[in-house]
């Protein structure tokens, strides 16, 4: 019996000194910049692949009234403590105006009512987070394509940057502001659009009030809330004159400065 | 053909596994590893499962939970009506005095700390690990004959008899000995192409209705899982269905001669006993 127990014992002691070691060598291997460049690699691949087998023009899948969630999911910034939004909310919104400007003919300031009145889309989509839960919503917006065609875009332009107006985290250099981008194929996909009314009542706050982006067939943090401004530009990596990004951290996106991709694809 | 060197009637190492098999096999072990890990990571991200296309968060089918249970932290799962404390496994664990709300702990997952964008980057490169290796596993299985020849249960090894006596011998842990030893008996062979033709796709498929932008190209696959929830359900689950496998697996494989069955996945060599010198082919 004791040798039995003593075999089991060295065992063990073998099988968690092995575990430790392997997790730990996992732990040191993601802390190591030149592994997460390896590990970050395969994201590139999985890009390609997606956009390979992907037929970008696809609609995303509408459900029917009965599917909406009751339940839907409120994430990231719930109720914005920045002052110029605490300002425009105070008044109903009243004196908000979305900025389109950028890489753009006829800059835009449209107000809420502006906006009601442009070419508009109404639609029962799925929203996954990148956590793994997805709620239903109904969603009515003006449609992007033709709000860009209003502004003509100028011949170089590539992006089109949310600018929100909640930071997620509080930072000196104000990187910790939210922001997203998409390229020209998606911001011209007839279910892209800037989102007004949810579940047929006016944007809550908790969902992004007054205009979220929708970009169905992305994940959920492509869906940049709090939309203050719509900058069109050629890159979203370019840089100021000292080398400091111009956007964020010049990964184009709030999480995607944090280690998520940028196309938000699976 | 068997290589049954010497004459002597009692043990013979006969070409158990090919190189691809070995080869396709240590990979997988690797990448399944990690995709399991870095999976749990994932997972506690958001740890609970549910059916249909959308969450119902007041009522998953599976959460791992921290609850006050009397002023103190507990890690309380729930499964379906069920509740089960499981504090420092599921749910609320970690060191005493450092216990954190985590779904799997620490040493499940990869990362050990918790990092969902670490976790994913760690996912989806062994994913590809895993699909170009499951992809050259079949491609050379099909073409050279190891699916027909060593995995499909030959006429004889269908016949419920056969299979009532496999089942029966199996359950008292007594393994094939002579020219029976020399393929895969039917047991092993049924669970063998469960795994490979079965589970292993599964994970690569449901893994693919994981994305929106898949799901709008080919919207009948979400469907046919059920849903995008149902999909993820259907990925945890069939991860823990090959998990159990590799339990039994690696059971059996100890119970039934650890080194001969390691020997034989790293050189390919397997002894058998035979009464008589060896004629006929073997797997």
């Amino acid at each position: 019996m004791t040798v039995a127990t003593n075999r089991r014992r060295w065992l063990t002691a073998a099988g968690a000194s092995l575990g430790s070691l392997w997790l730990g060598a996992c732990d040191k291997l993601t802390a190591d910049p030149r592994f997460s460049a390896m590990l970050a690699k395969a994201e590139g691949l999985t890009e390609r692949a997606q956009r390979l087998v992907t037929d970008r023009k696809a609609l995303a899948k509408e459900f029917t009234p009965a599917d909406i969630s009751r339940d839907f999911k409120a994430n990231g910034t719930l109720s914005p403590q920045d002052y110029a939004y605490e300002t425009l909310l105070a008044d109903n919104f009243a004196g908000y105006a979305l900025t389109v400007d950028g890489l753009v003919e006829h800059p835009l300031e449209l107000s809420l009512a502006d906006l009601r009145r442009q070419p508009s889309r109404t639609q029962i989509t799925r929203h996954d987070c990148v956590e793994g839960w997805s709620s239903i919503g109904k969603w009515k917006g003006a449609r992007l394509g033709p709000l860009l065609d209003r502004a003509k875009l100028k011949p170089n332009a590539r992006y089109v940057v949310f600018h929100c107006f909640d930071s997620l985290e509080q930072t000196l250099d104000n990187t910790g502001q939210y922001y997203e981008s998409i390229d020209l194929i998606d911001a011209y996909h007839p279910q892209t659009i800037l989102a007004y009314e949810m579940n047929d009542a006016t944007l809550p706050v908790r969902h992004g009030a007054p205009l979220r982006l929708r970009v169905e067939r992305q994940l959920g943090y492509k869906h940049a809330k709090y939309i203050a401004r719509i900058e069109v530009v050629e890159r979203l990596d370019a840089t100021d004159a000292n080398g400091q990004p111009l956007l964020g951290r010049g990964n184009g996106g709030f999480w995607p400065d944090r280690g998520y991709e940028w196309y938000a694809g699976i | 053909m068997p290589t049954a060197e010497k004459q002597r009637p009692q043990k013979v190492l006969v070409r158990r596994h090919s190189v691809t098999t070995r080869i396709t096999h240590w990979t997988n072990v690797l990448a399944l590893l990690i995709l399991l890990m870095s999976g749990l990571q994932i997972f506690n991200a958001h740890p609970a499962l549910y059916w249909g296309a959308k969450s119902t968060f007041a009522d998953p089918w599976l959460a791992m939970t921290k609850q006050e249970v009397r002023d103190a932290p507990r890690g309380i799962t729930t499964l379906g009506d069920l509740k089960f404390d499981t504090t420092g496994l599921f749910g609320w664990s970690g060191k005493e005095g450092m216990r954190e709300q985590r779904g799997f702990p620490a040493w499940a997952t990869i990362p050990s700390y918790r990092s969902l964008a670490d976790g994913r980057r760690w996912h989806f490169f062994f994913a590809w690990l895993f699909v170009f290796n499951g992809l050259a596993y079949w491609l050379i299985g099909l073409l050279g004959g190891h699916i027909r020849k060593d995995l499909l249960p030959t006429r004889d090894q269908l016949r419920p008899r056969h299979i009532l006596h496999e089942i029966g011998t199996h359950a008292r842990l007594k393994f094939a000995k002579g020219e029976e030893a020399r393929r895969y008996n039917v047991i092993q062979k049924f669970t063998y192409l469960l795994v490979v033709a079965l589970l292993l796709p599964l994970m690569v498929l449901t893994g693919l209705c994981m994305s929106p932008g898949f799901n709008a190209t080919v919207p009948w696959l979400v469907d046919l899982f059920g849903g995008r929830q149902s999909a993820r359900t259907i990925h945890f689950l069939s991860a823990t269905a090959i998990v159990a496998f590799v339990i039994v697996h690696l059971l059996l494989v100890v119970l039934s001669g650890l080194w001969n069955n390691l020997r034989s996945m790293i050189t390919g060599k397997y002894a058998i006993e035979v009464d008589t010198p060896a004629k006929g082919d073997a797997a």
